[in-house]
C-alpha cells in the first residue's frame, strides 16, 4: 500500500464513511500534504463512495482546501481593510525579496508557498498573517524576516 | 427624522469580568423549568450576536417545540466579518461561559449532541478549547445533563458563517446557503431541528442566568437591549475588544475611540453602512431602525477611518472581498459582484462617466431584492453608504 492509500484509509476509518465525514478527511490530508493531489480526491471517492467531481467539487469551495501543490509552510497574508491599511503591501514585498517568489507562488524546495487570504480576525492587531496554522500579528517588513529565517530552519 | 432615544456610551464588562465557576450558574438553571427559562431569554430582550439579530428566546422557544426526538445546537464560531474578532476573544477568554449556553439550550430544546462550528483560521485555538472540553463535560456529568460537544473546524469560507451554508459544509457539502423556509429551527443540521447562536449570543445567555433578565434588559434603549461585543479597528489609538451598552451614537463612540481626525466609520464590517462625519451624531448603534438608517444594526466590527484614507481604496478592498466570497449560486451576488468591482475601476480610470455609478448604484438594489442570502443583499450596504457620501472620491 503506497503512502496516500495508506494516509486515506487511516483517516476514514478514524472519522467515518459518511458523507458529513468529509470535510474532516480533506483537512487531515491537508495537514499532511498541504494540498489535495489527483489521486487523494480519487482514494477519498473510492473509499467513501463519493463521485470524485463531488469531492473536488467540495474541496474547491474551501480555500483552505488547496488543489495545487503547496510548500510545506504556506504564508498566508491578509490582504482585508485594516491590514492594507496598516501596511500589508510592505509586508508581502519583504517576504517575496526574502524567499524570492512571488504571491502564489512556491520556493525550489517545496518549503514556502504565499499566499493572500481575507480578514484573519486580527484587525486589531494588524498586519497579520498565518503559517499554517500559527498567526503571527503586528508585522513589519523586518520582524517577518525575522520570522521566516527561523522557520527555514525547522525541517 | 432624526432619532429621539440617544445612549451615552457607558462600558460595561458583563462577559470578560465576573471570572466564575459556572457549576453553580449552571446547576441553578438545570434545577429551573424549560418555560421559566425560556421566559427568561425572552424577557432579556437578547437578540443574536453575529449581526441579524433574531430573538433568542424566540429561536430556542420554536426549536423546543418541535416533536422530533434528535435535534442540536451549534455555536457559530465562524467569525469572518472584516474587522470583527470577539468572537475569538470570548472562547479563549471566557469559553465556559459559552458553553454553558448551550447546555442550557440543549435542556430546553432536549439535544443530546452539540457542536462548535469554528474557523478554519481559528485553529490554533483547538487544545485550550479540547482541555475546556473536558472539563465541561465532567461538569455536565456531575450535573446529570446529558450533552457533549465536539468541534468541528472550518476551512476558510466567510459565507459558511450563515446559518444554513454552515449546516451544509458540517454535513460534508460545499457551504452554499440553503433556501429558506424551512429554517434551521425546523431542519438544521442531518434535517434535525438545530439552534445555532452566535459565540457571543451564547456568552450573553449566560450572563443572563447569572445576573437575571432584568439587568440585562435594564441595559440598552428600545429594540436594542443589553450590551454588546465591539470590535474596534483603523485609525484607533486604542483598538480592541470592547463591552459597550446599545443605544450610543457613533460620535459618542468616536469621541472615546477615534484618533481626533475621524472622517468615517464603518459599522458592521464590509456587510455594514458607512457613516460620515456628518451623520455621527445622528446614527445610534443598535437594532431598531434597520430599515430608516438611522439605527445601525451590528455583529459588532467598528472600523475608523480618519482624514488620510481614500474611501474608494476602503469600497475597492470591500468589493474585492465579496467577489472572492460570494459562494456563486445566484446570478445577482456572483455576477453583480463582479460587475461593481469592474465598474468603479472603469470609473476611476475614466472610461466610464461619473454617471455611471447611478446605474452601479442600481444594480446593488437589484442585488439587496433578489440576491438568496445575506452576503449578496448586504454589499449594497457599504457600496451605496460609501458611493453617496464619498462620491468625489470615487471619480477623481
Ligand atoms: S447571495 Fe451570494 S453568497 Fe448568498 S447564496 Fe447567492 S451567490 Fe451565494
Ligand atoms: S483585516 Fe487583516 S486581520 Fe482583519
Amino acid at each position: 500500500m503506497d503512502f496516500h492509500e495508506k494516509l486515506v484509509q487511516d483517516l476514514v476509518s478514524k472519522h467515518g464513511r459518511d458523507r458529513e465525514n468529509l470535510l474532516p478527511i480533506l483537512q487531515g490530508v491537508i495537514d499532511q500534504e498541504r494540498y489535495l493531489s489527483e489521486e487523494v480526491i480519487l482514494k477519498i471517492s473510492k473509499e467513501m463512495s463519493i463521485p470524485a467531481a463531488d469531492v473536488y467539487g467540495t474541496a474547491s469551495f474551501y480555500s483552505f482546501l488547496d488543489i495545487e501543490p503547496r510548500g510545506k509552510f504556506v504564508i498566508r497574508v491578509c490582504k482585508t481593510i485594516t491590514c492594507a491599511m496598516k501596511g500589508k503591501n510592505q509586508i508581502i514585498q519583504s517576504i517575496e525579496s526574502f524567499l524570492k517568489i512571488k504571491v502564489g507562488e512556491t520556493t525550489i524546495d517545496k518549503k514556502f508557498t504565499i499566499l493572500q487570504t481575507n480578514c484573519l480576525g486580527w484587525c486589531h492587531k494588524a498586519p497579520a498573517m498565518l503559517i499554517n496554522d500559527d498567526v503571527y500579528t503586528e508585522l513589519t517588513p523586518e520582524s517577518v524576516v525575522d520570522i521566516l529565517r527561523e522557520y527555514k530552519e525547522k525541517n | 427624522m432624526t432619532t429621539t432615544i440617544k445612549k451615552q456610551l457607558h462600558r460595561i464588562d458583563l462577559i470578560f469580568k465576573h471570572e466564575d465557576d459556572c457549576k453553580e450558574i449552571l446547576r441553578n438553571a438545570l434545577s429551573r423549568s424549560n418555560q421559566e427559562l425560556v421566559n427568561e431569554m425572552v424577557n432579556s430582550g437578547l437578540k443574536g450576536r453575529g449581526g441579524a439579530g433574531f430573538p433568542t428566546g424566540l429561536k430556542w422557544k420554536l426549536t423546543a417545540e418541535s416533536n422530533e426526538k434528535e435535534k442540536y445546537v451549534i455555536c457559530n464560531a465562524d467569525e469572518g466579518e472584516p474587522g470583527t474578532f470577539k468572537d475569538r476573544e470570548i472562547l479563549s477568554r471566557v469559553p465556559h461561559k459559552v458553553l454553558s449556553g448551550m447546555a442550557v439550550c440543549a435542556k430546553i430544546i432536549g439535544a443530546e449532541k452539540g457542536y462548535i462550528y469554528l474557523r478554519g483560521e481559528y485553529k490554533f485555538l483547538v487544545p485550550e478549547l479540547k482541555k475546556e472540553l473536558r472539563k465541561f463535560h465532567d461538569i455536565l456529568d456531575e450535573l446529570g445533563l446529558d450533552f457533549r460537544v465536539e468541534i468541528f473546524m472550518g476551512s476558510g469560507a466567510y459565507i459558511c458563517g450563515e446559518e444554513s451554508a454552515l449546516i451544509e459544509s458540517m454535513e460534508g457539502k460545499r457551504g452554499e446557503p440553503r433556501n429558506k423556509p424551512p429554517f434551521p429551527s425546523v431542519r438544521g443540521f442531518k434535517g434535525k431541528p438545530t439552534v445555532v447562536n452566535n459565540v457571543e449570543t451564547l456568552a450573553h445567555s449566560y450572563t443572563i442566568l447569572k445576573f437575571g433578565a432584568k439587568k440585562f434588559r435594564d441595559l440598552g434603549v428600545k429594540d436594542s437591549r443589553g450590551s454588546k461585543v465591539f470590535s474596534v479597528s483603523g485609525d484607533t489609538p486604542i483598538p480592541g475588544i470592547y463591552e459597550l451598552e446599545l443605544g450610543m451614537t457613533v460620535q459618542d463612540f468616536v469621541d472615546d475611540f477615534g484618533d481626533g481626525d475621524c472622517k468615517a466609520v464603518q459599522v458592521g464590517g464590509a456587510s455594514g453602512f458607512l457613516v460620515p462625519r456628518k451623520r455621527f451624531g445622528k446614527t445610534t448603534i443598535g437594532y431598531e431602525g434597520k430599515l430608516t438608517g438611522i439605527s445601525l444594526p451590528t455583529g459588532g466590527s467598528m472600523m475608523i477611518f480618519n482624514s488620510s484614507r481614500s474611501m474608494y481604496n476602503v469600497l475597492n478592498n470591500y468589493l474585492e472581498f465579496f467577489e472572492e466570497e460570494s459562494c456563486g449560486q445566484c446570478t445577482p451576488c456572483r455576477v453583480g459582484c463582479q460587475q461593481l468591482l469592474k465598474g468603479i475601476k472603469a470609473v476611476k480610470r475614466g472610461e466610464k462617466p461619473a454617471s455611471y455609478l447611478d446605474q452601479l448604484l442600481k444594480l446593488t438594489e437589484t442585488m439587496k431584492l433578489t440576491a438568496k442570502c445575506g452576503l449578496g443583499q448586504s454589499v449594497a450596504n457599504s457600496f451605496s453608504s460609501i458611493v453617496e457620501n464619498f462620491r468625489e472620491e470615487m471619480i477623481y
